[in-house]
């Protein structure tokens, strides 16, 4: 599927809650997306477009912490963003990892370093700060103090 | 009343670069459960390339894997070209193809000796270190060094392969090609080895899909995705090859994926030194003057898997977030589908077929009763109660 197509696809399908979308480069597209309905646009991604879940990243910046959930449609090598906002105060996203088990770990891990709540999430213990880590102190934050 | 036990393998060895705890959760000789903890060794560096120029990061992320080195460079390199809108000569690309086909082949080797000396065949293990060899020397000959090249920056490659060393390649690949028909042989046609990796910590195709896994370890269980063609980089669209792909979903079915795609890689390495031959020497890198705003997505095959590179920049010198996501991170989760209901002895070979980095962890592996605290087993016992079970098939067999 090329990358217009794709755009149409989660346009059409997601008219509300796919905000913009944007094509970043040759292959790679941007979309921002309602971070409420994260759970119905992976799905549909995953199930109905065959794409495959690649991993998430999460930063923190002005306007809150962002998360770009990553996505590749091997068949044409397009690599799909889907960008969502959280509020600082309250960080809180529902859990892909019932959906699919390869985002438990990166839920668990942006919990740990960003104090992002992965709501559901079927494992909810630390992944890589067992034991290490001050309670509430979140390294990958902005405000973080070494 | 079945008692559970727990037998807990690795972690804590801080020189390892994958300090991993699995703790298999056995009734009896079957394990029933596998858990898994990390975090012994965080290194934090996604948090250190924020510091770091956009020239020291190459430094950094080469450092995260002592085997494929160059792999996470390379994703990087391909990334900070997407943001910096920038594509490298042929002469580099040709180079890029090289370096990670030379690097495929010694990591495959090198999990193909230890698979061996798992499963009891230390020959095969022997025959397999003996083959990598050459392919280190002729790292040592283009880079200085045996590991962690330092052969990429944005924009190209720092060291050119010049007609000299072209010859070396060549004549190590063809000697190579018959060394790995001996040992593809050797271990396909083997009836002891299939009769312990058949059937052995299967992974279906469904499996991989949700769990996400790349490389050989999801190319075993017939998902065929190799970055190397579904987004070509480098050299990749300019030469032959295949994508290597079996059915079963078994550690025989990943170590034919290895073995098979040594071959590929063969054929690769070839024909970017018949490109390399026809670009004018020197023309290895161009200039790229700044970073601009923004944000790139660099993937290449690893001989694990995907590595994935996301970078976002500001304008500045200095990644603003750099996430790095390597394909172990993905394929060790089906630990949890390829070790339920295996045996113990049957655990330690599942566990290293998706290629874990796992040759120093296993050294601290031990068991013990989980109601009594004694201990069962160390991590040598393990690989012995795996030898052993090689040894008893071919007592029976008479092999």
């Amino acid at each position: 599927m090329d990358k217009e197509t794709l755009i149409e696809n989660i346009k059409n399908q997601f008219p509300v809650d796919i905000i913009d979308t944007s094509v970043i480069k040759d292959k790679r597209v941007l979309a921002e997306a309602n971070s409420a309905s994260i759970i119905n646009i992976s799905e549909y991604l995953i199930k109905t477009l065959g794409l495959r879940f690649i991993i998430a990243s999460a930063y923190h910046t002005k306007a809150g912490i962002e998360i770009l959930y990553h996505f590749s449609d091997d068949k044409s090598g397009n690599i799909l963003n889907i960008h969502v906002v959280l509020p600082i105060e309250k960080p809180e996203i529902e859990s892909l990892a019932n959906m699919i088990p390869g985002a438990n770990w990166i839920e668990r891990e942006m919990h740990e370093i960003l104090g992002i709540t992965f709501k559901n999430h079927p494992e909810p213990e630390k992944l890589i700060s067992e034991g290490n880590w001050a309670e509430g102190v979140y390294p990958y934050r902005k405000n973080f103090k070494s | 009343m079945t008692k559970t036990k727990i037998i807990p393998v690795g972690p804590y060895h801080p020189l390892q670069e994958e300090p991993e705890l699995f703790k298999l959760y056995c009734e009896g000789e079957t394990v029933k459960d596998i858990k898994w903890e990390t975090g012994y060794n965080h290194r934090g560096i996604e948090k250190l390339s924020e510091s770091k120029s956009f020239d020291q990061v190459f430094f950094l992320v080469e450092r995260i894997c002592g085997i494929c080195s160059t792999s996470h460079p390379f994703a990087f390199a391909n990334c900070m070209e997407e943001i910096a809108d920038v594509e490298p000569t042929n002469r580099a690309k040709y180079i890029r193809s090289i370096i990670g086909e030379l690097e495929r082949l010694h990591s495959h080797y090198l999990w193909v000796g230890l698979a061996g000396h798992f499963l009891g065949y230390n020959t095969v293990w022997m025959w397999a270190w003996k083959y990598r060899e050459p392919i280190l020397d002729l790292f040592e000959i283009i880079s200085g060094n045996r590991n962690s090249y330092a052969m990429f920056r944005i924009g190209g490659v720092r060291r050119d392969i010049n007609a000299e060393q072209i010859k070396l390649i060549r004549k190590a690949m063809s000697d190579l090609k018959k060394k790995n028909e001996l040992l593809t042989g050797a271990v396909m046609d083997d009836p002891v080895i299939h009769a312990r990796t058949k059937g052995v910590g299967i992974l279906t195709k469904q499996d991989v899909m949700d769990y996400a896994a790349v490389g050989p370890t999801a190319r075993a269980s017939g998902w065929e995705i190799d970055v190397r063609r579904d987004d070509p980089y480098a050299a990749y669209d300019m030469v032959d090859w295949k994508v290597i792909t079996a059915e079963e979903g078994d550690v025989f079915a990943k170590a034919e994926v290895r073995l098979l795609e040594n071959f590929e890689s063969i054929k690769i390495i070839e024909q970017c030194l018949d490109g390399l031959e026809k670009e004018p020497e020197g023309d290895i890198q161009i200039k790229v003057k700044e970073i601009p705003e923004g944000i790139g997505t660099g993937h290449a095959e690893a001989p694990r898997g995907e590595v994935f590179h996301f970078v976002k920049t500001d304008g500045t010198n200095s990644p603003v977030r750099h996430k790095i996501r390597a394909p172990s991170y993905v394929n060790i989760a089906t630990f949890k589908k390829a070790c339920v209901g295996q045996t113990i002895s049957d655990a330690t070979i599942s566990l290293a077929a998706v290629d874990p980095c796992y040759c120093c962890t296993e050294r601290l592996a031990y068991a013990y009763d989980y109601g009594t605290q004694k201990k069962l087993f160390d991590g040598n016992q393990l690989v012995e109660l795996s030898q052993k079970k090689t040894e008893e098939i071919r007592k029976t067999h008479k092999l």
